[in-house]
């Protein structure tokens, strides 16, 4: 991720921007590949380490409300501090201790829902 | 010239993509899923939240993977910082430097490491409004990753290569945010969040 400058705040503003493929790029090619390793899997009937078989992990009922209303306070956020958490650890590895603020804003907001937000569409 | 120069290079997009479906396969073979965000509520589990609040009275078996996925992820970024440094800050594109300039953010010394990852003059320890910023912005992507229970990893990426409607909607719903935020939102906001550089 470092590597490849995905965790670069610079890079989420100019990926919403479309003022470059770059992001595009690696989301595109990491969503294509892994449709490809995940049906090969299924088509072949690969088993896992612990001997099952491949299946979507953790199913979703569709609520279209939902899906779109809290994706939408996500990318708030996202576009926001630039950084989504994975790149959160890699850029605390990366020596920004300032990272650990945004961590402790994250847990706040994990803690927000899991005390009210069950009240919201689901 | 030592073997670690090519590798210093930033790595081209498509790279990091299969590197990024090669996590998914190694993760899906070991029978886990990539989904990083579950590690915020982890956290909450082990740090006792789950005696007040019943969301995260949950049984953490089985999950001890995820703290390994954050320590690696961490020390990802700790090898590519220390040993395999890009000799040049990322190359954005020049419209998004003229947008950032015109705010009062440099390119690239509005990060004060010159690398062009975060800007430090925004997001420092001493900066109010950016630390204001980094919390807000952090809980927003917290609470949202836990109602859309999933972040990029676990569904755009992982979700959307199961080719899950429910995914494909909240990655629109990131889109619906990001756009919020980026147009209507930091022009504006930017030039106030701006201070010197720490």
């Amino acid at each position: 991720m470092t590597k490849s400058e995905a965790i670069s705040w610079y890079r989420i503003v100019e990926m919403f921007r479309f003022e470059s493929f770059h992001m595009y790029g690696i989301i595109g090619v990491a969503v294509a590949a892994s449709a490809l390793i995940v049906w090969l899997m299924k088509r072949t009937q690969m088993k896992t380490l612990d001997g099952k078989l491949v299946v979507v992990p953790n199913p979703m009922t569709l609520n279209v409300k939902r899906h779109l209303l809290a994706g939408s306070i996500f990318g708030l956020g996202w576009a926001l501090i630039g950084s989504c958490p994975g790149p959160i650890y890699v850029l605390l590895g990366n020596g920004y201790s300032i990272l650990l603020l945004i961590l402790v804003g994250a847990l706040a907001g994990t803690i927000a829902y899991g005390s009210i937000g069950q009240k919201l569409p689901h | 010239m030592t073997g670690l120069d090519g590798l210093s290079q930033p790595w081209h997009w498509s790279v990091s993509g299969l590197a990024l479906a090669t996590i998914v396969f190694l993760l899906t073979w070991m029978g886990r899923k990539f989904g990083i965000s579950s590690s915020f509520e982890a956290m909450c589990t082990v740090g006792g939240a789950g005696r007040k609040i019943p969301y995260f009275n949950t049984d953490l078996k089985g999950k001890s993977w995820l703290l390994f996925l954050v320590i690696g992820t961490f020390l990802g970024g700790f090898i590519a910082s220390e040993w395999l440094q890009s000799p040049a800050p990322v190359d954005i594109s020049e419209s998004t430097i003229a947008f950032l300039q015109e705010r009062g953010l440099d390119y690239p010394s509005s990060d004060a490491t010159e690398r062009g990852f975060i800007p430090t003059s925004i997001f420092n320890w001493s900066n109010g409004a950016g630390i204001i910023a980094a919390l807000f912005g952090g809980f927003l992507v917290g609470f949202g990753a836990r109602y859309g229970r999933g972040c990029t990893s676990g569904h755009a990426i992982t979700g959307m290569a199961h080719l899950q409607l429910p995914s494909l909607l909240t990655v629109i719903g990131f889109f619906i945010g990001g756009l919020i935020t980026t147009h209507l939102v930091l022009p504006w906001l930017l030039t106030l969040l701006v201070g010197d550089v720490a």
